[in-house]
């Protein structure tokens, strides 16, 4: 199996560990993954707030260089991810749009390239059965609360590949899989405020400490997302959370692709776990995984 | 809380102008208010999605454009999904924004329309988001100097956050793009 | 040669208006045919008629054209008069120069000559009428209602009552339908069983009604006043001439599953009668998880029986009859609210239905009338209904509302707080729709003398969280966002159409809508009659609808039946098919496209040979004249009396 791969802005900078692990866990389970050339960012929320235009020329700037022949391309980060589905969609349904994309950037492109996310990669297209056979080290007693956030599984008809959006289970299922235990809590996917996490960090700081109130009280270690607006929002500003609401949550936020990765036996550097705001190293230990 | 303006007078045009722009009937919806009870940033809006709808209604085009809530809308969705006459709301909230941009109005939510700016200003430059001067920009044009200032050592020592710009061919022929895109909209009413 | 009267109606301003219809008529009159021709304000009055008559007797008409409204209006009327001067009813024609002309048009000029055509066109065919006459049908004076709910008991009650012989056949093992499942009912708070449970004890022992439970319809063909009918008697396993009703083999009986009539609250024996009050009271044995039918082991029920009513061969028995009407009373079903994963319906046991709390509420129910949270069974102290659970939705519901439901959410919530006096009952509503008698007066009363909390708005979400359901909603009325923390949430869900309604409708031969709901012949004209004649509906198999609605339909749809059985004969239109067998190739293509299946094979002679060929002939009662055969026929065999081949390519010609 090989993929085109797009990671994004953030994944180069302050979600770095998101692509350290998503890069470590594919080549442990043997995926092949290849950054796409010369791609520009999604647009993010930016564009689609203020440029229905826009926010179609970006993805479909990059997408348009995408080698036709690969089985797709891997979106690791949920904003870029949903962006470039709801792209695909609108070009793919309205010609005028794809007149004003060529106009506006020269490119040709009809919204046919498949863009699909590391999560529905390993657990549809790979298997959860070749994922545990491929385990060496099971994260048994690791509490896990799965978090999707909003974008994984709405609008449901472009972005979701779970059963049911109002309850997905593939990151569950995944835990699972690895040997870990699941939580089951009802904050799944509300929203943590990504979108205004610099404009308006009090309601992100508010929505993410009722992420993690709900987490703290289900009693999970960690909580897995797939996401670095929703890891940043959870973990770095986790202390100022502590700070603004007295609270004391020392819960570490690790990616799905660093839970694989600490499974398939690879190293925590490696897999980018040092690189967090909230440590996980006390956590790992505790629970003999590192 | 609510509609308080106290007269209300009906503009079918400014609704006429939202539903050519949306391509969805706003009469469809019947103001149940499950988006507004879904929503995660109700309490934070001046009025509550449903309310911004009942607007588009009636046409109330001052109180809609120039409402926090549209700049609140976190876009998460959550109101699209649930709606269940199927009314788009989250690309709703797209729309007037870009409407309220289009038309020059102040956003009372000043920094949101800003951050914006600086972000498509960086990535229409460099074709990928410089964080540092993201960061740097928004904190001295919205007057916040020491925003999130205590963050930028700890991400910078993990070497979280690149100190110069990113490079990519891919950048090329954005300004252009840029510009090409202004005049598209200029264009259409 | 024929001589043609035409009479041009102004029918006031709505034709005269637009069409001049005094020109109109001097038009006419020279055309071929036509002896004489009159406009008159108003043809379907009584001067109008005497107008008529005077013509036909003075100048000696045959067959006349009337130019005025549509024919499905006065068609009968004018066709009434031919016959009282003597003249055959069929033979007339009308155009319509209303509907069709001065009410689609402006341009008065353009309007008078489309006006003149039409006429031309309706002189032309019925210049080629023949006399019809129409056709006598026996009619075989029992009726068959299908569904033993309130809606089919009544219907049973009403047709035996005038005297004749009414068969019930309903699926389950006892009759009573859905209201043997409610507590108590809106607006009197009657109690349902006690009002029910008479009906069902007098259409027992009523003796013009038979009644079959845990038995279906199997097939149906035939017409009206002659429906075949094979009926499968489904095997109980028990000699219903035997059983006491005693009890004891299912007091005995070891195997425990959810009860379906307690909507999974309670539990059933294998071998077992749906509630107490069942009629009859003759238990059913559901082999599927009876020990003795999957393994050959237990058989306790057998060896108690005193009677010796246990019958482990016993098997299902078809028997054919006939029925002159058909009621069709199946009911209706619930909406699985488990398409709204925000509600969390079948994921969380403290969200239930509206039926689950009708049976928690019932005192002879699975929780002895304690309201209760399935979870851990402890006394609910506060619940919160969502209304409009799958109704008003087009994106995962119906579109429709289900008419009953704001009724019934007062009702329960009125019931919560009578039970519970310090508990707390919320409703989140959109509208409230309660335009029965005493309905608005008791829905006040709810909120008024018992404190229930109405928000206006729906929920966006239902969540456990602490041992507490916790409900997120809006309230419009106020403009904000409302989270309660609540025992036990209700769902009211929408009143659809059974799984299996789009067979029984294929079954019977009647047309049902997208929701598949069975349709009427006439919305608001003829709300019990299906399309099909001598198929009637009743109660909500036709539309959602509560108790009174449904009891009036169900002796609206007696007595249409019962005035189909005051005839020994009803007389069938003659407009139907005819196959010219000198012209039939016997390929039956116009049977396979025949929707009414009134075409079979036969056997006709060939005098020119003397030889016997297969040919398709129409069987006249079941034939609605529809013209798929003519349209399929390569060799242009049938014909419609009335519309005949001739008579239309004569139309098509002076149009």
């Amino acid at each position: 199996m090989k993929y085109a791969y797009y990671p994004g802005c953030s994944l180069h900078s302050t979600a770095k560990e998101f692509d350290m692990s998503t890069k470590a866990a594919f080549r442990g389970l043997g995926i092949g993954l290849e950054e796409v050339q010369d791609w520009v960012c999604c647009g993010a929320s930016s564009a689609h707030m203020t440029s229905e235009i826009l926010s179609h020329v970006l993805p479909a700037k990059t997408l348009a260089g995408v080698d036709r022949d690969a089985k797709g391309v891997v979106v690791p980060c949920i904003a870029c991810y949903s962006r470039f589905r709801i792209t695909n969609a609108a070009l793919q349904e309205d010609p005028e749009l794809r007149a004003q994309v060529k106009s506006a950037v020269g490119v040709t492109y009809e919204g046919k390239i498949p863009v699909v996310h590391p999560l529905d990669v390993v657990v549809n297209d790979y298997g959860l059965d070749a994922v545990r056979e491929k385990v060496s080290k099971e994260l048994t007693g690791l509490r896990v609360a799965s978090y999707y956030g909003c974008l994984l599984t709405r609008p449901p008809e472009i972005n979701s590949f779970d059963d049911d959006p109002e309850n997905p289970t593939s990151m569950d299922d995944l835990a699972t899989a690895l040997g870990a235990e699941v939580v089951d809590w009802p904050y799944k996917t509300e929203c943590c405020g990504a979108s205004l996490s610099f404009t308006r960090t009090d309601i992100a700081l508010r929505l993410s400490h009722d992420i993690l109130t709900m987490a703290a009280d289900e009693d999970a270690d960690c909580i897995a997302v797939a996401c670095p607006m929703c890891q940043s929002n959870l973990d770095l500003r986790q202390r100022a959370i502590n700070r603004k609401y007295g609270t004391s949550f020392d819960i570490p936020i690790v990616y799905f692709t660093q839970l694989i990765g600490l499974a398939l036996g690879i190293a925590p550097r490696e897999l980018g776990l040092h690189l967090h705001s909230v440590n996980p190293k006390n956590l790992l230990k505790k629970k003999a995984l590192a | 809380m609510g509609l308080s303006v106290p007269a209300c007078e009906i503009r079918p045009a400014f609704t006429d102008e939202v539903e050519q722009v949306f391509g969805q009937r706003v009469s469809e919806c019947y103001q149940c208010g499950k988006c507004s009870a879904g929503c995660p940033v109700c309490v934070d809006m001046d009025f509550p999605p449903h309310q911004i709808l009942r607007g588009l209604q009636l046409g109330m085009e001052d109180v809609v454009l120039n409402s926090r809530s549209i700049w609140l809308c976190a876009s998460c969705e959550t109101c699209s999904t649930r709606c269940p006459q199927e009314v788009d709301l989250a690309r709703l909230m797209d729309v007037l924004r870009q409407m309220a941009l289009a038309k020059g109005i102040k956003a009372p939510e000043r920094d949101i329309p800003l951050f914006h700016s600086i972000f498509l200003s960086s990535l229409r430059r460099f074709g990928r988001i410089f964080e540092l001067e993201l960061m740097g920009m928004r904190n001295m044009r919205s007057g916040h100097f020491f925003k999130d200032v205590l963050l930028a050592p700890g991400i910078f020592l993990k070497g979280k956050l690149g100190l110069l710009p990113p490079r990519t061919r891919g950048r090329r022929g954005l300004r252009r793009a840029f510009a090409k895109i202004r005049d598209m909209e200029r264009k259409t009413p | 040669m024929a001589r043609i009267g035409i009479f041009v109606c102004h029918c006031g301003t709505n034709i005269g208006a637009t069409v001049d219809c005094e020109r109109v008529a001097e038009e006419v009159a020279g055309l071929p045919g036509v002896v004489y021709s009159t406009a008159y304000k108003y043809m379907c009055s009584d001067p109008g008629q005497t107008l008529i008559s005077k013509a036909i007797r003075e100048h000696d008409l045959d067959r006349i054209v009337v130019a005025a409204c549509s024919p499905s209006l006065h068609e009968p009327t004018y066709r009434a008069w031919l016959e009282n001067e003597g003249l055959n009813p069929y033979m007339l024609e009308m155009a319509n120069i209303r509907e069709q002309c001065s009410w689609v048009h402006t341009d008065k000029e353009a309007a008078t000559e489309k006006a003149i055509r039409l006429i031309d066109m309706a002189r032309a065919k019925v210049a080629q009428a023949e006399p019809l006459h129409a056709m006598e049908i026996p009619v075989e004076r029992r009726a068959l209602i299908i569904g033993g709910g309130i809606s089919g008991i009544q219907a049973a009650i009403d047709v035996g009552m005038a005297g004749y012989e009414a068969v019930i056949v309903e699926r389950e093992p006892t009759i009573g339908g859905r209201m043997a499942q409610f507590d108590k009912t809106f607006p009197t708070l009657d109690c349902a069983a006690c009002i029910l449970t008479p009906k069902m004890v007098a259409v027992a022992q009523d003796k013009n009604v038979t009644i079959h439970t845990h038995a279906e319809v199997e097939e149906v063909s035939g017409y009206v006043g002659n429906f075949d009918v094979k009926i499968r008697l489904r095997a109980r396993s028990v000699d219903a001439d035997k059983c006491t009703g005693c009890g004891t083999c299912w007091q005995k009986c070891p195997t425990k599953v959810p009860s379906e009539f307690d909507q999974g609250l309670g539990p059933r024996k294998a071998i077992y009668i749906p509630f107490p009050q069942a009629v009859p009271r003759v238990p059913v044995i559901d082999r599927e998880v009876c020990i003795h039918f999957r393994t050959g082991k237990c058989g306790i029920c057998q060896k108690v029986c005193e009677q010796g009513a246990v019958d482990f061969e016993q098997e299902d028995i078809i028997i054919e009859e006939k029925f002159g009407a058909i009621i069709v009373a199946t009911g209706f079903t619930n909406f699985d609210a488990s398409a709204y994963g925000e509600y969390g319906g079948g994921k969380y046991e403290n969200v239930i239905t509206g039926l689950q709390f009708e049976r928690m509420v019932n005192s002879s129910g699975p929780t002895d009338g304690h309201i209760v949270c399935p979870s851990d069974g402890r006394e609910a102290k506060s619940v919160v209904f969502i209304q409009c659970v799958g109704s008003r939705d087009k994106s995962k519901g119906v579109a429709y509302c289900s008419r009953l439901c704001c009724m019934y959410t007062a009702k329960q919530a009125l019931l919560f707080k009578e039970h519970v006096p310090d508990g707390e009952a919320y409703s989140f509503y959109m509208d409230i729709r309660a335009a029965g008698k005493g309905y608005e007066e008791f829905v006040r009363k709810a909120q008024e003398d018992y404190g229930v909390q109405y928000l206006r708005g729906r929920v966006s979400r239902v969540f456990e969280h602490d041992g507490q359901m916790v409900v997120r909603g809006a309230d419009t009325l106020s403009g904000s966002q409302v989270e309660i923390k609540t025992d036990l949430v209700v769902l009211v869900t929408a009143l659809i159409a059974r799984e299996d309604a789009v067979d029984v409708a294929r079954m019977l031969g009647i047309p049902y809508d997208q929701h598949h709901l069975f349709t009427e012949a006439h919305t608001k004209l003829a709300p019990v009659e299906s399309v099909t004649r001598g198929i009637f509906l009743t109660g909500a198999c036709q539309s959602p609808k509560d108790i009174p609605d449904t009891v009036a339909t169900a002796s609206a749809a007696s007595a249409k039946t019962l005035a189909l059985f005051n005839h020994d004969f009803i007389t069938a239109e003659p407009l139907i098919a005819c196959i010219e067998p000198s012209l039939c190739s016997g390929c039956m293509a116009c049977s396979d496209s025949c929707p009414f299946g009134a075409i079979e094979e036969s056997e006709w002679t060939d005098p020119s040979t003397r030889k016997k060929v297969k040919v398709a002939r129409v069987v006249e009662s079941v034939c609605h004249g529809c013209g798929n055969c003519v349209v399929t026929c390569r060799s242009g065999a049938p014909n419609i009396a009335g519309f005949s081949n001739e008579q239309i390519f004569e139309q098509v010609e002076v149009a």
